[in-house]
């Protein structure tokens, strides 16, 4: 296995950016303050359509997205200050965050150009929302392995399975599965493809799975003889595994995988202020100073996506180390303030920790495990 | 080819041709590592970014930078860091920078700078000045009722006590006793002060750091692939690998604190301070990681006077310490952050 070579290369977002990222807090000062501060915490795990039309008034969904289609041709990183802007307020962009970071993105490289118009204007105004059937109750991280079968009908497919932890199923229009369209062979990653699929599709049944704290964002999605018409074929057939690949570097290094707890962090400095002792405030500054550094190497990426690079390798580190930061935060804050965790309590920054430490387990599962994250960069290092 | 390249690919050969293991050692015994010295004074490295006309390469902060992390990769036993440091102080009193090895240090409670005519008289103790032995002059930063200014001291003067940091490198007392030395003082521009200094220093470090973890990456990585135990390289093991890759999150994420804090300060950035910050307390805590993982991976050789391992792990232990530890810099960090509050912190990260 040879080494390859990785680097994050310094990136100054450009001032001019400054004036965008101004419209966005002004825009959330209005949007967020009617709603209770206690969920800010829970951002891009908080589903809110009226927030997404909202936000999507704005012209900020789709917002790198050729303007045929209603997007906006601005810069990765323009939109890189959106969403930053969007996780750090604490706004709740569940509704529209697969659709504009995945989704979208997905059908303007692989999708034909009926799939392109038919869905990309919809999801720039908010009204459409897409979720991701990838996972199985066989096949985890060992998503190769995956059963759910569409066979080969006519005028389309006939897709039976079961697809599991699908967030946000039971809120979406539309579902992008991944399934085997041929017989597994040796060769493990073939004969997958990539499926739109519309979730009133008779035959396809969303039950939830609730989580240990009472929780519904998962679901189970069970597809019975579902049909699924011929022109609902994402990119080329056989080729899902490669495409699905593809989004990873976008799904990896997004400042999504390392703001999910800074809310905790932000009101934590609020109710210490400056009255805060030497340890607190220095475990505050280590903190922060992970929480720069982690953002740097987020921007960085980002740069590169932007040039059309494929940083795959730096994504996963990206999204390895702010896991760890994501889930050391909490647990730094409970160390240096006392609090009450009631995941209901009236104050904010009591029911932000105990939502933090409650949920932190899934931050290194979900996206690639913790143990899967490793290994590709662990191969990236020469090693295997 | 990038200039960048051309730094690296430069000094990477220097250091390949003159510092051989014995070289090395002799250093650590006290011997000056001359010929390797030499060599980067030809090459115009030793004072990377400061103007030609004040007797430097004039480059740029970023080829600093990589002078630097090359410095640390190689693990090189000579005051680079410090005459680049005493450089760029100097230069920016607009005074020309002397040939050889150089050090910085302020004046404060152990060592006391009194003005006296024209000229600065230097009384006391400076604790721990790199390679104090073998300087060719030490540079003093000395504030005085506002007034900050600095003086150059042709070494040597005073008296000598040798000490080292963990990795054998000189950081010797230097004793001045009678009010011996005197030296004529120029004034610095505003900003550049003890304070200034010190974030300097720590910048320099960081840097240091940053190439030092490439090595112990690149070190742990073949061995981890040589190695076999089991009848296999310990590398096939899944727990070895998840350990390099953390060496390397951590290797990354110090490297990459390190180059954004060089880019603030070579942009004279408004939050270049909080990124100096950032740079020393992030890289000295993945220094300590690094280290260790690097250690754990090599198993016993690694701990032996043989291996080739210690000569960065042992400077990255030292680098760690110096212009101030990860607690030092985090808690002048967290001061900002309380001072900003729970709104404020945002816009004080991101703008």
């Amino acid at each position: 296995m040879t080494r390859q070579t990785f680097k994050f290369e310094p990136c100054v977002l450009p001032q001019s950016l400054g004036e965008l990222r101004r419209q966005v807090r002004e825009f959330l000062a209005t949007e967020l303050a009617s709603r209770d501060p206690r969920t800010r915490v829970r951002s891009w795990e908080h589903f809110d359509a009226d927030f997404s039309r909202a936000f999507a008034a704005r012209g900020w969904i789709g917002m790198t997205w050729p303007k045929r289609y209603g997007g906006g041709e601005r810069s990765a990183l323009e939109r890189y200050v959106v969403i930053e802007e969007l996780l750090a307020g604490g706004a709740p962009v569940a509704a529209h965050w697969i659709a504009d970071r995945q989704s979208g993105p997905l059908l303007l490289r692989f999708g034909t150009e009926a799939q392109r118009e038919r869905y990309l204007p919809r999801i720039v105004r908010g009204e459409c929302f897409f979720c991701i059937g990838m996972s199985e109750p066989d096949a985890g991280s060992d998503l190769a392995n995956l059963r759910t079968r569409a066979v080969k009908v006519d005028g389309g497919w006939r897709v039976n399975g079961t697809k599991v932890w699908t967030s946000f199923a039971h809120v979406c229009h539309m579902m992008i599965l991944l399934c085997r369209t041929r017989e597994k062979s040796d060769e493990r990653h073939a004969g997958m493809s990539q499926l739109l699929v519309d979730l009133k599709t008779p035959g396809v049944t969303v039950r939830p799975i609730i989580n240990m704290m009472g929780g519904h964002n998962f679901n189970e999605v069970t597809f019975t003889d579902a049909f699924i018409p011929d022109d609902c074929l994402v990119g080329e057939e056989g080729n899902g595994w490669h495409q699905v690949t593809s989004e990873l570097a976008f799904e990896r290094s997004g400042p999504e995988r390392l703001l999910s707890t800074y809310v905790v962090l932000s009101e934590m400095v609020g109710r210490l202020g400056p009255a805060a002792t030497d340890a607190q405030a220095a475990a505050i500054g280590r903190l922060v100073a992970h929480l720069s550094t982690l953002r740097q190497m987020s921007v960085a990426v980002a740069q590169k996506l932007d040039a059309g690079l494929m940083p795959n390798l730096e994504a996963s580190i990206v999204k390895e180390l702010g896991n760890v930061f994501e889930q050391v935060l909490p647990e730094v804050a409970r160390e240096i303030v006392e609090v009450d965790l009631d995941i209901d309590s009236p104050d904010v920054f009591d029911a932000s920790l105990a939502y933090g430490v409650t949920h932190a387990p899934s931050f290194s599962l979900r996206g690639g495990t913790r143990e899967i994250l490793r290994g590709i960069i662990a191969r990236g290092l020469g090693l295997r | 080819m990038s200039d960048t390249q051309i730094i690296t690919d430069t000094l990477a050969r220097i250091f390949d041709e003159t510092l051989d293991r014995k070289a090395r050692l002799a250093a650590e015994s006290g011997t000056f590592a001359r010929a390797a010295w030499q060599s980067l004074a030809e090459t115009g490295m030793l004072h990377p970014a400061v103007p030609d006309a004040l007797g430097g390469a004039g480059g740029t902060l970023a080829d600093e930078y990589e002078v630097l992390v090359a410095t640390g990769r190689a693990g090189a036993p000579l005051p680079i860091a410090d005459t680049i440091l005493a450089g760029w102080l100097l230069s920016t009193a607009g005074r020309e920078v002397p040939a050889g090895p150089l050090a910085a240090v302020a004046a404060g409670a152990g060592l006391r700078a009194v003005r006296r005519g024209d000229t600065l008289v230097l009384e006391g103790r400076a604790r721990r000045v790199p390679w104090g032995r073998d300087l060719a002059g030490l540079v003093v930063l000395a504030e005085d009722a506002g007034r900050t200014q600095v003086a150059l001291v042709p070494m040597p003067a005073g008296r000598v006590e040798n000490g080292a940091n963990l990795a054998g490198e000189p950081r010797d007392t230097l004793v001045f006793e009678g009010a011996a030395v005197s030296a004529v003082p120029a004034d610095l521009p505003p900003g550049v002060d003890a304070g200034a200094l010190r974030r300097r220093g720590a910048l320099g470090r960081a840097a240091l750091m940053a190439g030092a973890m490439e090595t112990a990456v690149d070190l742990a990585v073949r061995y981890a692939n040589d190695r076999v135990q089991f009848g296999k390289p310990i590398g096939k093991q899944q727990s070895v690998q998840h350990a390099l890759a953390i060496l390397a999150v951590e290797a990354a994420a110090g490297a990459m604190a390190a180059a954004r804090a060089y880019r603030a300060v070579a942009d004279a950035a408004a939050d270049a301070d909080l990124h100096c910050a950032v740079a020393k307390s992030r890289a000295g805590e993945a220094a300590g990681r690094a280290a260790g993982i690097a250690h754990q991976v090599h198993g016993a050789i690694g701990f032996t006077r043989e291996h080739t391992l210690h000569f960065v792990t042992r400077r990255l232990w030292s680098w760690r310490e110096e212009y101030g530890n990860e607690s030092a810099w985090t808690l002048e960090i967290g001061r900002l952050a309380c001072a900003a509050g729970g709104p404020g912190l945002w816009p004080m990260l991101a703008g």
